[in-house]
């Protein structure tokens, strides 16, 4: 499974779990697992989702929820599953 | 495969917030068939390199879009040009080289093209003179392209004569074309490390080398872990080193699968950059001398050294090129300051030396100190690499100004403070001819 690692970064207000998940909807992408924290009035989300069963590259998927996370004001990072496998795990 | 929160945070924060990228992509390539005896054909030939450069360009940005990991530069490294010399040695020709190879990088987006490059530890052949002879030249009429004198070696010894006619050139070289050329002593063959980068003999026809850059990474492990023992202090380098290194891994395998290339090495080096947070004097800092310069930072170094090089050798099995602490002056931005303050000195930086391999890198000098202290001053580094047995490189550029003056170059080569050499007459023994010797290590060796 190819998969990659979404970061949702800001302050925190209604409709931000709602705006990047629905975008990965649009594209059919699948959430495998998901945690969320605000501290101190910070929103943090780290999603690890499945781009099998997706409809697009993580290129264009990176882009797309850029543009989201640029309307909801929070800020958004891609990597791919791989760094995480390579750097956490011998 | 489960990750937890605190595993990914770790990486998120390296990769965003600590300046964790990767140095460079190197393709190396052998150039070689294009050698000839006729300038128009072998130049023709080398036309056919436009090609793998340009996939190789694409497929670099590919893996940065995928990965989402930042690749500050891709470079080429070439079959060097001292080969192409010895059927025609002739200067206009190496002049019509260095164009060709720089027009070729720029057509293919490649930010540097290593190999304007020769060997000459013992001493100047056909090729070696010639390039030697046409280098100011080259330089100063190129934008991307890189070379590099290796002009001593522990099993050769130390070509003085050539070290003579490197400094000439460097004097006529502006501060952008000097900054693209190194001398070195015991030059490895598969350096991703402009300007010392070239394809080497006993090379495949391809390969992919990788530099990380990571200081950002370390200074910020140490800051968090506030280590009391010299112990503590070695392990949270080994680790936060073993992460660095595995994203040169990860990158290097990627790139070479994409293009069907061979992975070459990964260079376990920390490289700083002009930017804030990306400084390899930060993390001697960090470690509690508050000024890098100060009595102790030759030991920090070490340490630091060391330990970059077990958690690096753990996280790939292909290391190679120069691997080690850099401490390039001016492309650190801590480095510069604490020059321009005068806490660092040459004299500090050939201490450096001995524990890490950059050498004297991104000095600047000036003009009027003229040939001969800088001769001295290169002299020195190599005979240290020479019976140390160890790589080391000097890259000094040559600036009209006073001691203490600095010249801002921009982009990753930052600002060059003109250091203050001894003002000491040394002409009686630089003005001295020929090679030194090779030293008794050279014995061990058979």
């Amino acid at each position: 499974m190819e998969t990659a690692i979404v970061v949702v970064i800001g302050a925190d207000k209604p409709g931000i779990v709602a705006g990047i998940s629905s975008k990965l909807a649009e594209r059919n992408v699948n959430i495998i697992d998901i945690t969320q924290t605000v501290l101190r009035g910070i929103f943090t989300m780290i999603m690890v989702v499945d781009l099998d069963t997706g409809n697009v590259g993580i290129g264009k998927l990176r882009e797309e929820l850029q543009a989201k996370g640029k309307e909801l004001g929070v800020e958004v990072l891609v990597y791919h599953g791989e760094v995480f496998k390579f750097m956490e795990r011998v | 495969m489960k990750y937890t929160a605190d595993e990914m945070g770790e990486v998120i924060n390296m990769l965003s917030w600590e300046d964790l990228d990767i140095r460079s992509v190197t393709l190396s390539v052998n150039t070689l068939y294009a050698v000839s005896d006729s300038p128009e054909r072998s130049l023709e030939k080398l036309s056919y390199l436009q090609g793998p450069l340009t996939r190789f360009s694409e497929a670099v940005d590919h893996v940065q879009e995928k990965l989402g990991v930042k690749i500050v530069t891709k470079r080429v490294a070439v079959s060097p040009v001292q080969y192409f010399l010895e059927p025609i040695p002739d200067t206009e020709y190496a002049l019509r080289l260095g164009r060709k190879l720089d027009e070729i990088a720029f057509k293919s987006r490649i930010d540097y093209i290593g190999g304007f490059s020769a060997y000459a530890d013992r001493g100047l052949g056909r090729g070696s003179y010639v390039l030697l002879l046409s280098l100011h030249e080259v330089m100063n009429s190129t934008q991307r392209l890189s070379g590099m004198l290796n002009s001593a070696s522990t099993q050769e010894g130390l070509n003085v004569d050539a070290v003579k006619m490197f400094v000439d050139e460097i004097m006529k070289m502006s501060p952008y074309a000097s900054s693209r050329v190194a001398i070195m002593a015991n030059s490895p063959q598969d350096s991703p490390f402009v300007p010392s980068a070239h394809h080497g003999r006993g090379m495949p026809n391809a390969s992919i080398n990788i530099a990380v850059s990571g200081p950002g990474a370390i200074v910020g492990a140490i800051r968090r872990s506030r280590p009391s023992t010299f112990q503590e202090l070695y392990e949270v380098v080994k680790k936060a080193s073993f992460k660095v290194t595995r994203l040169g891994e990860l990158v290097g395998r990627t790139v070479s699968e994409e293009l069907g290339v061979q992975m070459g090495s990964v260079d376990l080096s920390l490289a700083p950059s002009p930017a804030v947070r990306d400084s390899v004097a930060e993390i001697v800092e960090s470690m509690g001398i508050s000024k890098i310069g100060g009595h102790g930072s030759v030991t920090a170094l070490a340490l630091l050294m060391d330990a970059v090089k077990k958690g690096g050798s753990m996280a790939t099995n292909l290391v190679g090129g120069l691997s080690s602490a850099f401490i390039p002056v001016s492309e650190d931005s801590i480095m510069a300051n604490r020059m321009k303050e005068g806490y660092l000195e040459v004299n500090d930086l050939l201490a450096m030396s001995a524990v890490c391999n950059s050498g004297i890198d991104m000095v600047g000098v000036s003009r009027d100190e003229g040939h001969d202290k800088v001769t001295a001053l290169i002299l020195d580094v190599l005979s240290m690499g020479l019976i140390l047995n160890k790589i080391l490189g000097v890259r000094v550029i040559p600036l009209d100004g006073k001691p203490g003056d600095e010249v801002d170059l921009g982009g990753l080569l930052g600002k060059v403070v003109i250091a203050r050499l001894k003002p000491v007459d040394v002409r009686d023994f630089t003005s001295k001819t020929g090679f030194m010797p090779t030293p008794v290590k050279r014995l061990e060796t058979g």
